[in-house]
């Protein structure tokens, strides 16, 4: 292949079509809140690791939706289970539940 | 929705266009590039539909790519601009044609500065008659030549030799049109369609026998952009960008692609060898790829115009296969032979994309 000094970006479309649809009904089951989350922010705006390090439950859940379950695991993986953003969740969503139900489901597969 | 209603509210995105007499300016770019294009529409519109369309040589480049490079400042571009403008009421004309979007984004957006700022403009006036002498002056009219061809679009079906039909299927081809950023998208209410549903070259195409190709990506950029092409380092995005739309439309196999732009054009074109040497990805059929041509060039193919006379043979990928589609016959031995019948050199080919 011939070199010409630039080169494709990777493509950041997301083919909803192609998402393993079977991930998010079997997450969503173990933890309603993959449906109810209205991605307001509220628990990253109040995570303590997310000041050191790439940490969101927001995102995870979206990246889940999206079918980018190690951009999910990703963004949870210096998560504390401190629970602070649990306590602010305006949809009363256990999001402490919701990332060890990810954890645990992603680490089993 | 109820018919006429629908009417009402699809009349507020046309656009007025003179039938006749324009003051026509060409484009820097695509003489370089499809330089048979222009030649195509001043016969086009001069010696086959009749139309008084004059250019003279003092006209100049409108300083877009200069502007959008951030290396002129705006008051120069609008005195360049004004004298075109000036020139083209010398010569007693009041419709102004330009053959670049990026030039008719030039225009419009300069017209509608001077409108809101008219100190600004009673400033590039003086500055006119103090570099140029010559009077200031704004057209009645401004549009681009794909307006003009899709206003003659009906005549030029007319008097058709070929219809963009392919004649072993006996079925209408499937076009893909883009449409330049700077047509619609700065000021919608200056193309036909505005920027949600640009009609300009769809309405050639359908006039002409071909069917439209819908598909996600229809309205992203080509990539051009200007600074994104300009500097090396920046080439990826405008690939990228053009590699999105191709993997956008290939499922919808189109036969070919029209533009109204001179630089989609030539990206279109010339990326997809760049995609198939890179990456080993082709988008025609059978390792070919997506021919890429003008409004001009199809109104050309459609009268019966010969494709080398039309520039067909300096478009990277290669149109033979849209040519036996059409059932239009060309002579491959002439191919790279020049008005004199001299040899014009074929280009080194591609290894990954077939020609």
């Amino acid at each position: 292949m011939m070199d010409f000094g630039f080169y494709l970006t990777p493509s950041s479309t997301i083919e909803l079509d192609k998402v393993d649809r079977k991930a998010v009904d079997d997450l969503a089951r173990a933890d309603s809140g993959f449906r109810t989350c209205i991605a307001c922010g509220s628990c990253t705006a109040s995570c303590t690791a997310g000041v050191f390090a790439e940490t969101s439950v927001r995102r995870a859940i979206l990246s889940v939706l999206n079918g980018r379950d190690e951009k999910a695991m990703d963004l949870l993986s210096s998560c504390m289970l401190c629970g602070k953003c649990m306590m602010v969740c305006p949809r009363g969503i256990n999001t402490r539940h919701l990332i060890l139900s990810l954890q645990k489901y992603y680490n089993g597969k | 929705m109820i018919y006429e209603g629908k009417q009402k509210i699809w009349s507020d995105y046309q656009k007025e266009i003179p039938d006749d007499h324009y003051y026509y300016v060409r484009s820097c770019i695509r003489q370089t590039f499809f330089p048979a294009s222009e030649a195509a529409l001043l016969n086009i519109t001069r010696n086959i539909l009749g139309r008084d369309v004059f250019e003279n040589e003092h006209h100049t480049t409108c300083g877009g790519i200069a502007y959008h490079s951030d290396t002129i400042p705006q008051e120069t571009i609008m005195t360049i601009v004004a004298r075109q403008f000036a020139l083209m009421k010398k010569h007693g004309y009041e419709n102004y044609v330009c053959s670049c979007i990026t030039s008719f984004g030039i225009y419009i957006e300069i017209l509608e500065t001077w409108r809101n700022f008219p100190e600004l403009e009673a400033k590039i006036a003086d500055n006119l008659k103090k570099t140029c002498n010559l009077e200031f002056a704004k057209p009645k009219f401004v549009v681009h030549t794909s307006d003009l061809i899709y206003k003659l679009r009906e005549e030029i079906a007319a008097k058709a030799k070929y219809k963009l039909v392919n004649v072993k299927t006996g079925q209408p081809l499937r076009v893909v049109e883009h449409i330049g950023c700077h047509y619609a998208k700065m000021f919608p209410s200056k193309g036909v369609g505005g920027a949600e549903y640009p009609y300009v070259l769809a309405g050639m195409i359908e006039s002409w026998g071909g069917e439209i190709v819908d598909y996600p990506e229809r309205r992203h950029c080509c990539g051009f952009g200007f600074r994104q092409y300009f500097i090396k380092a920046n080439r990826g995005y405008s690939l990228s960008n053009t590699h999105k739309k191709f993997e956008s439309m290939e499922p919808y196999e189109p036969d070919f692609i029209i533009t109204n732009c001179p630089g989609c054009a030539y990206f279109m074109d010339r990326w997809q060898y760049v995609i198939a040497e890179s990456q080993g990805k082709t988008y025609g059929e059978n390792g070919h790829g997506i021919p890429v041509l003008t409004y001009e060039e199809v109104a050309g193919l459609v009268l019966g115009f010969n494709p080398w006379d039309l520039g067909l043979q300096t478009h990277q990928v290669y149109v033979e296969p849209l040519l036996d589609k059409l059932g239009i016959p060309y002579e491959p031995a002439k191919k790279f032979l020049g008005a004199k019948g001299q040899d014009i050199g074929c280009p080194a080919l591609p290894s990954c994309l077939k020609v």
